[in-house]
């Protein structure tokens, strides 16, 4: 396609600007891990590099990242098995009530945060009694991880239709050994783009988190929420910032590069 | 012991809600014969090819292989194999471990099934190309692995679904003859899956002419072409001129249902009709090579393909608009039951 000069100008523009937009905010973020403000105030006074050592003293902060770390891969697990368990369900076998479960499945990740959190909160507290913990964080976060696994395995197994398990058991295998030596090498790049989106979901979840964490359990954001306006944390706060920022970059790139020849669905 | 057929299908049925896809069937392929289920798309031959391997249950009826009872079996429990349309490929394995993949599952040891799978590349001439994956060859050679992976595992019976639908005409005829040889050097049975009427004629020993999920013929190409049973088949293997009714009795002189082929037929200019011939104008000539194919519509109001031999009649393509008599030999006229 030919665009004018002046068109390209203008959507060159445009695009600088939404990426200043984006990216300057995180650029004060780095800058702030350095500054000698002990509550972010702009411009910074000065340059230390003792927050950062401080960062990774924090008890708080350690604790908070291994929480989140924690829930995440927990619930990282449970969604891997049970996404991929509906998505067999749903594709491979046809039932009464099917499209209705299909929708029920992916509903949460469209509900709203905070509904899911109340309705949790209620659940949990009031009718089966269970005290708040880790564990009822972990099965909250499930419930929407779940989705991102599925819609990933259920588009694929649409596309890749049952000619080659049928070939495998023409050669003799049994069930376990053709989803061991067929099914799953084809679902791997499947399994392993939802369950990297699950547990990015997870683990910046914030708003169903307050509802389902037990007293004492701390996870990152919640960590980051609460320490962010005291003065002497925040400058940790931002430290822990910019490690996050590095760290995603990780998966994203991993997920780009998968992306380049399969298709990841969110 | 006496040689139960290879394959034995005994009033085989398969229903999807109130469709028959497969109706009634029943069917003995000999063992070691190249057997062909040869109908338009919708007829139920490929519901009849998955019913055998196990990949559908039959609604009723059974299926017997060399005399077992196989009909309740999974597919990994029959002594069939399957060489899939779309070839079915292992993606994410290379040439070699889908080759030897049937020996895998069965236990046996890594060096072993490497040798046997690289001696059966060899056998379908892809000797080399073991260590590539399945993306990187060509169309022929996919279907020369699916082929290899099939016959690795000395199956009792082949099953071919359209195998050679995917590939252009050339190529096509290279491996019809290669299937027939890989056939005999193995002797086993081959079930062969086409719509391909011609493909069907030049292979088999037996064909079964298939129209909704019916056999509608069952017989050797030769019967099946010379001498179809009724006017689908007539029609559908290789082209016929069919009269029935008033035509009929005009053309052929009595009443019933008849078919001659365009080859059995010749057309005369500047003659008069009599027994075993019809006037009529020609409307059409198409040249192909070392026939033309003569168009013309009879006075007795069908029109009719006639094939004429370029050698005998040099200037049949010349014969657009004019009047002319088409005449055949009475033994050329195939009664049809309906």
């Amino acid at each position: 396609m030919k665009l004018s000069r002046f068109a390209r100008s203008t959507l060159g523009l445009a695009t600088g600007l939404v990426l200043v937009l984006v990216y300057i905010p995180l650029l004060v973020v780095l800058v702030n891990s350095f500054s000698t403000s002990q509550s972010l105030s702009w411009p910074p006074p000065g340059f230390t590099t003792d927050w950062w050592g401080k960062a990774f003293q924090s008890q708080g902060a350690l604790e908070a990242v291994a929480t989140s770390v924690q829930v995440g891969l927990i619930a990282t697990v449970i969604a891997l098995i049970l996404g991929t368990a509906i998505s067999f369900a749903l594709q491979r076998f046809a039932f009464f009530g099917r499209d209705a479960i299909s929708l029920l499945v992916i509903l949460p990740i469209a509900l709203p945060g905070i509904i899911t959190g109340i309705a949790l909160n209620n659940f949990f507290r009031t009718i089966m009694g269970v005290p708040l913990s880790i564990w009822t964080i972990v099965i909250a976060h499930a419930t929407f991880c779940v989705v991102t696994v599925f819609n990933n395995v259920i588009a694929r197994l649409r596309r890749m239709g049952t000619n080659l398990e049928e070939a495998s058991a023409d050669l003799g295998a049994g069930v376990w050994t053709t989803f061991r030596l067929v099914t799953f090498p084809q679902l791997r790049s499947a399994l392993f783009a939802g369950g990297l989106l699950a547990f990015a979901l997870s683990f910046d979840e914030i708003i169903v988190t307050t509802f389902t964490a037990g007293v004492g359990v701390t996870t990152l954001p919640i960590f980051i929420l609460d320490n962010m306006f005291r003065p002497a944390q925040a400058p940790i706060v931002s430290v822990i910032a910019v490690v996050m920022i590095a760290v995603s970059i990780v998966p994203i790139w991993i997920a780009q590069r998968l992306a380049g020849n399969e298709k990841i669905v969110r | 012991m006496t040689t139960a057929p290879a394959i034995r299908l005994s009033t085989l049925t398969k229903s999807f809600g109130s469709v028959h896809a497969v109706d009634g069937v029943n069917l003995d392929v000999a063992p070691g014969e190249f057997f062909s289920m040869l109908g338009p798309s919708g007829s139920g031959k490929t519901t009849v090819l998955r019913l055998i391997a196990g990949f559908e249950k039959p609604t009723s009826g059974t299926i017997e292989l060399f005399g077992d009872d196989v009909t309740a079996k999974a597919p990994f429990d029959r002594d069939v194999n399957t060489v899939f349309q779309d070839y079915a490929l292992f993606p994410h394995m290379n040439v070699r471990d889908n080759v030897a993949y049937g020996l895998r599952v069965r236990g046996m040891g890594k060096k072993e099934r490497n040798e046997r799978a690289d001696a059966a590349l060899e056998t379908v001439r892809l000797a080399g190309l073991g260590d590539r994956k399945p993306s990187q060859l060509s169309g022929g050679q996919r279907q020369r692995v699916a082929l290899a992976r099939a016959t690795v595992v000395q199956p009792k019976v082949l099953l071919l679904d359209e195998p050679l639908g995917a590939l252009d005409l050339k190529l096509r005829e290279q491996m019809q003859v290669e299937l027939k040889e890989i056939q005999r050097s193995l002797g086993i049975t081959f079930i062969f899956v086409t719509h391909d009427q011609e493909e069907a004629l030049t292979l088999s020993d037996r064909i079964a002419v298939f129209s909704e999920g019916r056999i509608v013929q069952l017989g050797t190409p030769r019967e099946i072409y010379e001498a179809p049973s009724n006017s689908f088949v007539a029609d559908f293997v290789g082209t016929a001129n069919v009269f029935t009714g008033d035509i009929a009795r005009a053309v052929v002189g009595k009443a019933g249902a008849f078919s001659i082929r365009p080859e059995r037929m010749d057309v005369k200019s500047g003659a008069k009709a009599g027994a075993n011939s019809a006037s009529g104008s020609v409307v059409e000539t198409i040249y192909v090579g070392s026939n033309t194919r003569v168009v013309v519509d009879l006075d007795a109001g069908q029109r009719v393909n006639v094939i004429v031999s370029n050698d005998e009649n040099p200037n049949a393509d010349k014969l657009r608009g004019q009047k002319v008599v088409v005449t055949w030999s009475a033994t050329d006229v195939v009664t049809l039951s309906a």
